[in-house]
């Protein structure tokens, strides 16, 4: 066989389904341009959805704390934008590195462990970072919240404005480049080294991989990915509330990522618009109870849709697929 | 009589693989190796070694210290006492993943697979780690379509290029054995550890696995472990014995078969 390269390029072809996907993305910019804001708060779910997707989905890593990374990210690029470094692009930039450096200091102790090992120490790092902010109010705002954040237009020339324009084109973008890294990665040897991790971490020790560093640059990978979320959430909002490295956040991203089907990467994105898209509409109807149907929905999902919503479609379109094809002569 | 015993005593006339000869290198050593769990030994002072390209068997009846032998080998087990060389160079506190890369290779007794890989992407991974690109972010692609185009060649080696593309799991049993091989290989080993390899295979497919075996370049050196003694004889240039975690014996299959302790320990005093 020489057609390693044929192999791999069909691997990598965009299907036309996630070609109309993308699609949606501008065209929501027009067909709900009363919405742009709850838009902008969706585009950013779904890179923080997409960043645990690798990180819980693909490698097999169990956190609950991944809003740690979210909030650093958040935190220091208001803070950033507060102390006069209004520029947003290397703000973003910033706070990708912080999140990466703290996930850098802490991958070994995540990822040697087991999974209820992982799953106490990134809920133990997610509740002491929400202290720290909490007690160090005068550099984080504390309860209050971070203010006076002041961002810069987009390439001095498009400005942040209240009806979330520019913040959704922003994060718009932001997720699409995310999510060609994300793409890229996982269809790279990396990317099935960490299958293979995640799938029989002893046979792949007995092939050559080093278990905990595979682990430990994806962790860091999506922590750069999650600080880049939050870095969205704190300059579209111009405002960091202390809930960003909250439990409740982490909690929210994975129910995100399991309604939307885990290591699917489109997972993340369909499960965050779902859960925001439902929240908004829930919570319109009854402020007080909307998590009591989301608790049902989520429940409903993991006992009856196998892989999460993304893999039932592409089972439904398989399916499709196959009894298209009995059909033709 | 049991049918080890019938191949030991067809031995003499067996026409065995050439042996590695006594000058050759030594690639894989144990000093004085040991391992007990609690009070149990199942490793006790093994001092064993295995030539460049031998061709080595070891044997043992159930609960002997095969696997666990091997285990300790490939770096799932550290022994509590004793060291591991390999080419001389002491591995005891190398992680398993550092052992393949420096060419130790194991499969598995318990066939031990990426189920929802396929056989293609499972050793092109493999073909990847070998080559160093295996964690590369930037830079792969090209690496990883010559490992695709390697890793189909193996998978033709050892019988699989139809299936290549089948999800693992899906497999039949006796096709996942010889993924198994092929996994291993794609690792470049220079010491390939065999734990029994046809376990569970049906004869038919255990024939292929074994010439597969046999068809491997000289220069391989490999440890098996295999019950059936049969296939061990017409295998190995060498064997050794393992009883109750020691080495009972080391020799070329004519002089195990001829040894009274082997006979007596191995297959029993009705069989002696």
């Amino acid at each position: 066989m020489n057609g390693g390269a044929e192999y791999l390029r069909e691997q990598r072809r965009w299907h036309w389904a996630e070609i109309v996907f993308w699609l949606l993305v501008p065209a929501a910019w027009f067909v709900f341009p009363g919405y742009l804001v709850l838009g902008t708060q969706i585009l950013i779910a779904a890179l923080f959805a997409l960043s645990l997707d690798l990180v819980m989905g693909y490698a097999g890593i169990v956190t609950l704390g991944h809003a740690a990374f979210f909030g650093i990210g958040a935190y220091t690029a208001g803070k950033l934008g507060q102390q006069g470094w209004t520029e947003p692009l290397s703000g973003l930039f910033i706070a990708a590195a912080a999140a990466a450096f703290i996930a850098a200091l802490t991958a070994r102790l995540v990822c040697r462990g087991n999974d209820l090992s992982r799953l106490m120490i990134t809920l133990g790092l997610g509740m002491l970072l929400y202290e720290v902010a909490n007690k160090a109010a005068s550099l984080t705002g504390g309860l209050d919240g971070m203010l006076d954040i002041v961002i810069a237009p987009l390439f001095g020339t498009f400005e942040f404005d209240m009806w979330g324009r520019t913040a959704y084109v922003y994060s718009a973008v932001c997720l699409f480049l995310g999510f060609l890294l994300a793409r890229h990665l996982v269809r790279q040897p990396f990317g099935l080294a960490l299958h293979a991790v995640r799938l029989n971490p002893l046979r792949s020790g007995a092939i050559g991989i080093d278990n905990t560093r595979a682990l430990s640059r994806i962790y860091i990978l999506s922590a750069a990915m999650a600080g880049v979320a939050g870095g969205l959430l704190a300059q579209t909002n111009q405002f960091v509330a202390i809930d960003v490295l909250s439990f409740q956040r982490s909690a929210d991203v994975a129910t995100m990522l399991i309604i939307g089907g885990l290591g699917q990467l489109y997972g993340g994105l369909v499960g965050a618009t779902g859960f925001l898209v439902a929240q908004d509409s829930l919570a319109a109807v009854n402020p007080v109870y909307w998590q009591f149907w989301l608790g049902l929905v989520l429940i409903l999902v993991v006992l009856f849709v196998r892989g999460g919503v993304v893999a039932v479609v592409r089972r439904m379109a398989q399916r499709l697929g196959r009894r298209m094809q009995r059909r033709q002569p | 009589m049991s049918p080890a015993s019938t191949a030991m005593q067809s031995a003499d006339a067996a026409t065995s693989p050439p042996a590695a000869g006594a000058s050759a290198r030594v690639v894989l050593e144990t000093r004085k190796l040991c391992l007990s769990f609690g009070a149990l030994q199942v490793t006790r002072n093994v001092d064993f070694q295995l030539r460049a390209g031998e061709r080595h068997a070891l044997i043992g009846s159930n609960g002997a210290g095969k696997s666990t032998l091997v285990n300790l080998l490939a770096g799932a087990l550290q022994p509590q006492s004793g060291d591991i060389l390999l080419e001389g160079e002491r591995i005891n506190k190398l992680a398993p993943f550092q052992r393949v890369r420096r060419g130790l290779v194991r499969t598995f007794q318990i066939t031990a697979l990426f189920g929802e890989m396929t056989p293609l992407d499972s050793v092109a991974l493999a073909v990847c780690q070998a080559n160093g690109a295996g964690l590369s972010f930037v830079g792969a692609s090209a690496a990883h379509a010559g490992a695709v185009d390697e890793a189909a060649e193996i998978l033709r080696t050892v019988g699989l290029l139809e299936h290549a593309r089948d999800e693992t799991r899906f497999m039949a049993y006796g096709h996942q054995r010889l993924l198994e091989i092929a996994l291993a290989l794609a690792c470049r080993p220079r010491v390939l550890l065999l734990d029994e390899p046809a376990a569970g295979v049906p004869m038919a497919e255990s024939r292929r696995l074994f010439q597969t075996l046999a068809e491997l370049p000289d220069e391989l050196t490999i440890l098996l472990i295999e019950h059936d003694m049969k296939l061990v004889f017409q295998f190995a240039s060498r064997i050794s014995v393992l009883a109750e975690g020691a080495l009972l014996a080391q020799g070329t299959p004519q002089e195990i078969a001829r040894d009274e302790r082997v006979r007596q320990s191995y297959l029993g005093h009705s069989h002696a």
